[in-house]
């Protein structure tokens, strides 16, 4: 961590929590895993206060605590989990734009509570919805209900690790556990009090949000470099990969040129001939965005998301370059990312400027650290 | 003596001036006098914020997520001091909180972070009511019963009297005191907002065998 990043988090809790939070969430932050009687002495808050501020840290998911084996327990800050918080705008609209008001509100009221089990989420966003209604309807439960198990399905809500069952001796502290295959499995519920999901708490998964703006990056950029209809193709690659597919693979599961036939969206009627034309098209740009790993049903597909990725992060470092300093200073960052390390002197004969200007344009590049000596 | 140590009255470097990139005889860059400006005008201006409609509503939505969290229960504010004077502008900035109180689950947390119940109440009063009743009780039987045995020797009764007497008003002083202790304590911890369940009565290290007026925790304020 930064010095600037933990001053960022420290404005960050103190913005949304208050001075206090901020103080143990900062210390936390800066000296890594302490027990709760360093935290008290080394803030200088009450043991009360310290008490309070570590409940909503681990209540927002912003802490963890763990039991080494020297006993007693210790407290740990996630940084960049509390970085995360500046993202929150961000998800509370993706929400909106895949299901609407109903999951924009769920989507807020989670990340405003850290957690919440799922009857709280539902009767807190239904009472709110029918605030905002005219003429005196209400919003029913079971419509937000239905909204908050499709947020299930596609992963965008998770559940918290569960206690397991109590064992005679309590130790100081909880060991939370979750088996994977019932994180995103939603209980049945009633929602009639009093509520039967007493102690299964839901948080919002950020992994899911990422990996969703990761694809919206990607759909995006092949529209601009091709057109409308291979970035929709490029889209149904992605959503049929969405939950197959690991979020740190470096390329999507082959699919076969049939199934993304079948799985395109209704408004689009191109012809198989037509699709198949496209993705040969995608296969052979340079960029590599897609891939084909294969021929048989009629091609074996996948999106390459390491290098799509990387070109659009070069691409972006380029951009930068360009703005700051000039299109001629960034022909020469575009020769050194490509060729690693150069002389000076090669630098002035393969991006054919002249040596007085290349030395000054590498000085100024050299003064702000966008390149380096070695 | 005279233009010694100069090279003959002509100005040389003291390094190769090649060695920067200089050739022999180009003109050298103007010297510098004064430190560089803080903020020198740019050539390349940098590019305009991304604006549009999705930027703003995303603006609106973090300017309330901001406004929400600050009411929430989650908002731990130092409480600032009391004021003497009730200020005008207190009737009209909000101060309720949207939420009244939170309560952790507690089964999810560590035990330590869980409240102890504040036991200086009942435990200093029973154990001083114990401890102080049986001793006075037992003194003044002591006491009738030397007068009764001894009735010449009144003096020394009456100091004994007035020994156990003071004793007596000590203790009531003593289990006073914590007494105020207590409720100014309670008084705080209620102010945070936050209302934690009454679980089973823990036993607490401090309170066995400790001083009725030492607090167990330094509060700041």
């Amino acid at each position: 961590m930064t010095q600037a990043e933990i001053k960022l988090c420290s404005l960050l809790l103190r913005e949304h929590f208050g001075e206090i939070v901020e103080r143990v969430g900062a210390l936390l932050v800066r000296a890594g895993a302490q027990p709760l009687r360093m935290l008290v002495g080394d803030t200088g808050l009450s043991l009360e206060q310290v008490k309070k501020a570590l409940c909503v840290l681990l209540q927002h998911n912003l802490a963890t605590f763990q039991l080494p084996k020297r006993g007693g327990v210790e407290y740990e800050a996630r940084a960049e989990r509390v970085l995360r918080i500046l993202r929150y705008p961000r998800y509370i609209y993706a929400a909106k734009t895949l299901y609407g008001d109903t999951g924009e509100l769920l989507v807020e009221e989670l990340l405003l509570n850290g957690k919440m089990t799922m009857s709280a989420a539902v009767r807190k966003v239904a009472d709110r919805l029918t605030e905002t209604m005219e003429d005196g309807r209400t919003m029913e439960y079971a419509d937000v209900s239905s909204t908050f198990v499709r947020l299930a399905d596609t992963h965008l809500v998770q559940r918290c690790p569960l206690l397991p069952n109590p064992p005679r001796v309590p130790p100081p502290a909880p060991t939370l556990v979750l088996d994977e295959k019932e994180m995103y499995t939603v209980p049945r519920l009633n929602l009639t009090p009093p509520p039967e999901d007493d102690g299964i708490y839901w948080q919002v998964n950020l992994e899911r949000f990422h990996q969703h703006f990761r694809d919206q990056a990607i759909v995006s950029a092949v529209a601009n470099r091709m057109d409308q209809t291979s970035s929709e193709i490029v889209r149904t690659m992605l959503r049929m990969s969405e939950v197959t597919t690991a979020s740190g693979a470096p390329y999507t599961q082959p699919l076969s040129s049939n199934e993304i036939f079948r799985s395109l969206p209704a408004g689009y009627n191109i012809s198989k001939q037509v699709l198949d034309q496209y993705l040969t098209l995608l296969a052979d740009d340079p960029l590599e965005f897609v891939g084909k790993s294969g021929d048989s049903g009629g091609g074996m597909y996948t999106v390459n998301l390491h290098k799509a990725l990387t070109s659009l992060a070069t691409a972006t470092l380029e951009s930068i370059v360009e703005e700051r300093f000039g299109s001629r200073c960034a022909r020469i960052f575009r020769l050194l990312l490509r060729k690693k390390h150069l002389e000076q002197k090669q630098v002035e004969d393969f991006a054919m400027i002249p040596a007085k200007e290349a030395k000054e344009m590498l000085y100024r590049m050299l003064s702000e650290n966008f390149v380096a000596l070695q | 003596m005279a233009g010694s140590g100069r090279g003959r009255g002509r100005a040389a470097f003291t390094f190769n001036i090649e060695a920067i990139g200089f050739s022999k005889g180009a003109s050298l860059p103007d010297a510098v006098c004064k430190p560089p400006p803080p903020f020198p005008s740019t050539d390349n201006k940098p590019v305009p914020l991304k604006t549009g409609e999705d930027e703003d509503y995303m603006l609106a939505l973090k300017q309330d997520f901001r406004g929400t969290m600050k009411k929430m229960p989650y908002f731990l504010a130092v409480e600032e001091e009391r004021e003497a004077i009730e200020r005008y502008s207190k009737k009209y900035q909000s101060r309720e909180k949207e939420h009244a109180a939170w309560t952790p689950d507690w089964r999810r947390l560590p035990r330590e972070m869980k409240p102890r119940k504040k036991m200086k109440k009942a435990s200093v009063k029973p154990r001083k009511a114990k401890s102080s009743d049986p001793k006075s009780n037992l003194d003044v039987l002591k006491k009738i019963e030397e007068l009764e045995k001894k009735d010449d020797e009144e003096e020394k009764s009456e100091d004994e009297k007035d020994k156990t007497k003071d004793k007596e008003g000590e203790d009531d002083d003593e289990a006073e005191e914590p007494e105020e202790y207590d409720e100014e304590e309670h008084e705080e911890v209620l102010f945070f907002g936050f209302l934690f369940t009454a679980g089973q009565i823990a036993v607490i290290e401090l309170c066995v065998g400790c001083q009725p007026n030492v607090p167990s925790f330094s509060e700041a304020e």
